[in-house]
């Protein structure tokens, strides 16, 4: 008798969860959808829609219209590299932080992490007039500097709170066996500390993938990633919703699935820390 | 010895961040300050002149900048109410045994990762364009006249489409404290007679508050520059119905070439940001303690 009731609950809670999960998700789904769609069938109703034709069309107009390949490359060059870049700064500063603290150890944290707090907005016009003058504007190189800086407060936090779970015990150990610092670091900090490295890796990367305010302040064409590629699609000629998804689809395909790897890492990385 | 060694090896690895990051910290921020006092247009090079605290003046005595301002606080309460009622409520939901829970879990934080510039464009035309939107062929289908919200209710439907944007966040977040919740705890007060409200009211809230206060404080970081949304859907209009401080700064800065005004708007948002900062920074500072 329990076990019918705890499977009707079951059922219900099912059901509900599945609804409202595809609501949530329908407007990506819907991008998905009409990607593959004419012009014209893309614009008429949704139950009409979804039984026209399929086609790869739009696909090819976006290739073959606005080198969507480049951005797509900007993108992975801006993301990637900012976040390498990050990672190779912050990786010592976490590991000296964790390992060897010092009296002004959390005073130095909780003053990284205020960088993060201050509007972007605040620094726009120095920012943008630095660009100008030092000719970055709608330069790979300039961005990447910004994107690492952005992004460095939270690498550095990350990285902190998965090396603090590295028992101290270990190294003592080590040290006892007369590890030098050196192998210290190789052999036996290294392993534990690659799965931290590696979800600050991803995490950042979709961070600075979907950076919006940056990118589109800072680039124009030649280093436009595809935050700037799809805004340009804001004032429209003609019939181009089939267009718009298909691009859309491509722009957000790979972090959609980086993303879904990702996901634990994310709320650590994004409270930081405050809630595991 | 070896731990004064270590101590120099310690401070090195530390100084590359630590420097950059002061750097980063006080020179374009120093020049934003420097700028705001400045009557500076672009259009104008080489005409700048100290004026004091004028910019901040005539920044705060447009008619723009009170919109802007109540703006940007009803973005950041709509979207809050909307994400930290909602995500409670899925969190909830979710945290229930059913069939295809990591499916389920996967479609609820999907647009999370879909870029600002896509999500606004797809809510602007494909949901909510009054002749070939979604909600208009729905609207239609009904014998209702399309409602165009962008023009009529521009605030409320950015408020919609960040919301859609944050949701996946506070659930994933409340749902992640929800699974840590004690579950013998929660037994042994059943066992005792308590009933489904009781353990709700009197175990479930007060382990999430914190949670809670976590999600508010880290949106409310992010709704405060809200931007690619409204630059891609409304570009603040009409008039300025949809523009907040960020955007407000960034018009009169980058498209108005008014470098001193927008500079002390820029001052404005540090400030308002900061104010929301320290609360932010003793929440996360009393967790590293514990």
């Amino acid at each position: 008798m329990a076990r019918k009731a705890s499977n009707t609950r079951k059922a219900v809670v099912t059901i509900a969860a599945w609804s409202i999960g595809f609501l949530i998700f329908f407007p990506i789904l819907w991008i998905i959808i009409l990607g593959f769609k004419s012009e014209g069938d893309a614009i008429k109703t949704p139950l009409q829609v979804l039984f026209s034709d399929w086609t790869l069309q739009s696909y090819h107009d976006v290739q073959a219209r606005s080198n969507y390949g480049r951005h797509f490359w900007n993108s992975v060059i801006l993301s990637v590299g900012s976040t390498v870049i990050a990672l190779a700064i912050a990786i010592p500063a976490a590991w000296s932080m964790a390992f060897v603290p010092g009296r002004r150890t959390k005073d130095l944290l909780m003053w990284m992490l205020s960088t993060k707090m201050m509007p972007a907005v605040g620094v726009l016009v120095p920012m943008y007039l630095l660009f100008r003058d030092f000719g970055l504007l709608d330069s790979r190189i300039g961005l990447v500097g910004v994107l690492t800086l952005i992004n460095l407060p939270i690498v550095v936090w990350m990285l902190y709170t998965y090396f603090k779970e590295i028992p101290g015990e270990i190294l003592e150990a080590a040290r006892m066996d007369g590890a030098s610092l050196k192998s210290e670091i190789l052999y036996v900090l290294t392993p534990m500390a690659v799965p931290g490295i590696a979800s600050t890796m991803l995490l950042n990367i979709i961070l600075a993938w979907n950076e919006a305010f940056w990118t589109l302040q800072l680039t124009t064409s030649q280093a436009a990633p595809l935050t700037q590629f799809i805004a340009s699609y804001s004032s429209p000629e003609g019939l181009f919703y089939a267009k718009l998804s298909a691009a859309s689809t491509m722009a957000i395909a790979p972090i959609l699935i980086l993303g879904w790897f990702s996901q634990k890492q994310l709320v650590r990385g994004l409270t930081f820390g405050a809630v595991k | 010895m070896a731990t004064a060694h270590s101590r120099t090896a310690a401070r090195l690895m530390l100084s590359p961040a630590v420097i950059l990051l002061l750097l980063w910290m006080i020179v374009p921020l120093g020049m934003t300050l420097y700028f705001s006092f400045l009557r500076y247009n672009l259009l104008m090079p080489g005409m700048e002149t100290f004026v004091g605290f004028e910019n901040y003046y005539y920044f705060i005595n447009q008619p723009a900048f009170w919109s802007a301002l109540s703006n940007t606080l009803i973005l950041v309460l709509g979207v809050l109410c909307i994400t930290v009622v909602g995500g409670i409520l899925l969190a909830l939901l979710l945290d229930q045994p059913f069939w295809g829970q990591g499916i389920v879990r996967v479609l609820v934080i999907a647009p999370f990762f879909v870029m600002p510039t896509v999500s606004a464009l797809v809510w602007k035309n494909m949901f909510m364009n009054p002749v070939n939107g979604i909600f208009a062929h729905i609207a239609k289908s009904l014998g209702l006249q399309p409602f165009d919200f962008l023009s009529h209710a521009p605030l409320a439907s950015i408020i919609l489409i960040v919301a859609w944007q944050w949701l996946p966040f506070a659930t994933l977040i409340l749902l992640t404290a929800l699974q840590s919740l004690d579950r013998e705890q929660q037994e042994a007060a059943e066992m005792d007679g308590a009933g489904w409200m009781q353990r709700f009211v009197y175990l479930t809230v007060p382990h999430l508050t914190r949670s809670i206060t976590v999600v508010i404080l880290i949106q409310t970081i992010f709704l405060l520059s809200v931007f690619a949304e409204i630059l891609v859907t409304t570009n603040g209009g009409p008039g300025t119905a949809s523009t907040n401080l960020t955007y407000l700064v960034y018009a009169q800065s980058l498209l108005n070439y008014d470098v001193g005004g927008g500079s002390a708007g820029g001052i404005i948002a540090v400030i308002l940001a900061n104010i929301v900062a320290i609360f932010l920074m003793r929440m996360i500072g009393k967790n590293l303690e514990a």
